[in-house]
């Protein structure tokens, strides 16, 4: 679960990582309200989550209250690389003497978190990398001993920011840690992370992910979930706890298993066809979720076929099929199904799909044939609308 | 022979009370794995069809010579299941349960890595050693024993694929789920070790999918240290960036841990990758021969 800078920043300001002071606001009225408070210039920042927001136009400077009411109007409701802004954060201006970046972050491959330091901050970090990699300073921390203040020196001393900031930022450095373990995050990012006129240290951007299993235990960050900002199909799929992904493409797909769901998506494009989604219907699939997860699928306007691959394990094959006839007998289904089913039960599965007669359902036996099949089945549709 | 669990698996298992823990317990001693405890705190002195329950790990070791544990327990109270298991003494800890916080994984591994007791999963369908014990809940009866071993971060993909294989007359010596979450307690490279050394297994298949690099780094363990033939197989070629694909470690990041990636650098080691489960039945055929 990915935040968006401002409530990043209030993550921060609980753990003690210093950020400029400012307001959240929804439309320029509450943007001109939060800018009188704070005492001008201020920075309107478009709250949306993806990078290159600077770039794009949705981060100004206002220097007074016509200003800011300009500079709201216009990032409000602006389109950054697909995304609609719907919030800004009011923040006072800091003044900028110099930019680094840090981050902690979870590196899989090491088992173990993962702190870095730069002194090049203020650009992509994947640029960063690739100009110069021995730009970026990286230390692992032990998870059971956690962040000391050596972890703190080599990274100011490797990544060779300015004497007189070593301290402030190895403060800095320690309270970010203490956020990315106490609220479960994958990653913290700050870039930039700011040096001012002054030589203080402020966490200029928040970039924040957290740990989706680790919400039960979070209840402040899941008040954070945008329900609004979700592709609705999306949505609606987690609501009736199914895992979903939203693609491009005109065939909806259901199997059981992520891996199988994925091999699933994989198999279908290498028969030249084009998924419409990824949706696992889980182990154990029970006939009340088929049901749910037909309607989901067919919520997609795009969508002109369907294929069911389903291996049972501990779903059963016969649970699927009785869930497919009554999602027929519910829903108006007007694309062509393709179902594949193998394993646990199949034969009665098979049997009762056959009795069943449904209209535009098709089954095939193997994984490769059903999914030529609904290619075959969608390319038709397309071309026949 | 078989690798991880067998005829000398005598196994507890968290969560035995439970209606998924039951169930599965269940069938795995109906398969012929000798299951001698249940744990539930609180429901000490019970049984679950005649297997004693007791209220720790501890107990259940002292009482009943428990070497291995496998966890149901809900996801909150996976992390500490797992740790009492290695307190207890437990040689082998295999854990089903999906969705643990990652914080509480990676405090876990790193404390299991100080000791001797190894990890299987989290997020994982277990270990099925065919005709000696089955831990988990992979359906045993589309296995039987034979020289493959098989390893995966995914449940319904290796049925599938141990389906493919065994339509072409394969059985298998192991078959093991390492788990779909990103941090896995045992790796790719550590159960590739493990079927090398092991008699019984002719060939190993690995069924790998998008996000992290362990399929890499298995490539270039599998080049240094593997005699045996390997197969591969990843799933995910037409997953999207940034989007977790139902398994919480099977996510591309930016342009990293993707399925091409990784099917290139396991070929680039002499791996050969089957682009469809079909194919990697097909490519074992042809190096061990069909075994029909």
């Amino acid at each position: 679960m990915d935040l968006l800078e401002y409530q990043g920043k209030q993550l921060f300001r609980k753990h003690g990582v210093p950020t400029p002071d400012g307001r959240p606001a929804t439309t320029a009225q509450e943007a001109v309200e939060a800018a009188e408070e704070l005492g001008y210039p201020v920075v309107v920042k478009a709250q949306v989550l993806i990078g290159g927001r600077g770039k794009a136009g949705g981060i100004k400077v206002a220097r007074d209250r016509a200003e800011v009411e300009e500079h709201a109007g216009a990032i409000l409701g602006m389109d950054i690389r697909g995304l609609t802004v719907h919030e800004l954060y009011v923040e006072r201006a800091s003044d900028i003497a110099e930019e680094y970046y840090a981050a902690i972050l979870l590196d899989r491959t090491a088992k173990k978190p993962m702190a870095m330091l730069s002194r090049m901050g203020g650009m992509d970090v994947e640029e960063i990398a690739e100009k110069d990699p021995g730009a970026i300073y990286m230390v692992h921390v032990d998870p059971l001993v956690g962040f000391s203040d050596f972890h703190a020196r080599r990274l100011a001393f490797g990544a060779g920011i300015a004497g007189n900031v070593v301290r402030p930022v190895g403060a800095l450095l320690t309270r970010l840690y203490e956020t990315f373990v106490q609220e479960d995050a994958l990653l913290v990012e700050v870039n930039p992370l700011l040096v001012t006129g002054d030589r203080e240290v402020v966490a200029l951007d928040a970039k924040v992910t957290i740990d989706g299993n680790s919400i039960f235990r979070h209840p402040d960050t899941a008040a954070f979930r945008d329900v609004s900002a979700e592709d609705p199909q999306e949505r609606m799929a987690k609501e009736r706890g199914l895992t979903f992904v939203k693609l491009d493409g005109d065939i909806g797909i259901l199997g059981n298993g992520a891996g199988l769901v994925m091999s699933t998506l994989d198999v279908v494009a290498q028969a030249g066809g084009r998924p419409a989604n990824f949706l696992d219907a889980g182990g154990g699939s029970k006939a009340e979720a088929i049901v749910d997860a037909v309607e989901v699928i067919l919520s997609n306007p795009n969508v002109r076929a369907v294929l069911f691959n389903i291996f049972g394990g501990i779903t059963r094959c016969d649970e699927v099929a009785r869930g497919l006839v009554t999602a027929f007998g519910q829903i108006e289904v007007k694309v062509p199904f393709v179902v594949r089913l193998d394993g646990t039960n199949d034969k009665e599965g098979r049997r009762i799909l056959a009795e069943a007669d449904l209209p535009n359902v098709i089954v095939e036996k193997t994984m490769d044939g059903a999914a030529a099949r609904v290619v075959e089945l969608a390319a038709a549709g397309a071309a026949a609308s | 022979m078989s690798i991880l669990v067998g005829t000398e698996t005598k196994l507890a298992v968290s969560g035995l009370t439970g209606r998924e823990g039951s169930f599965h317990g269940m069938n795995n001693r109906r398969y012929g794995t000798d299951l001698v405890a249940g744990v539930t705190p609180g429901k000490g002195g019970q049984d679950v069809e005649g297997v004693p329950v007791f209220d720790t790990v501890h107990e259940a070791v002292a009482e009943t010579g428990a070497n291995t544990s496998m966890i149901f327990v809900p996801p909150r109270f996976a992390a500490d299941a797992i740790l009492e298991a290695e307190d207890a003494g437990i040689e082998l800890v295999i854990c089903i349960t999906e969705g643990i916080p990652v914080h509480d994984m990676l405090r876990v591994y790193t404390h299991l890595r100080r000791g001797t007791t190894r990890l299987i999963g989290p997020n994982c369908p277990g270990i099925l050693s065919p005709g000696k014990a089955n831990v988990g809940i992979i359906p045993a009866h589309f296995f039987s024993e034979g020289n493959v071993g098989l390893v995966s971060r995914s449940g319904t993909l290796t049925y599938q694929i141990g389906n493919e294989l065994a339509q072409r007359g394969f059985g298998n010596s192991s078959i093991v789920g390492i788990g779909g979450d990103p941090i896995a307690g045992t790796s790719f490279i550590e159960v590739t070790d493990l079927f090398e050394a092991d008699a019984e297994t002719e060939l190993i298949v690995m069924c790998g999918e998008i996000g992290g690099e362990e399929e890499e780094r298995t490539a270039d363990h599998i080049a240094e240290h593997v005699r045996k033939p390997v197969v591969a197989y990843i799933a995910g070629f037409t997953a999207p960036p940034g989007k977790t694909m139902g398994h919480a470690g099977a996510i591309v990041s930016g342009s990293r841990g993707t399925a091409a990636a990784k099917a290139e650098a396991l070929e680039a080691k002499g791996v050969r990758v089957g682009r469809t489960p079909t194919q990697v039945a097909e490519i074992a055929a042809e190096i061990v021969g069909a075994k029909v």
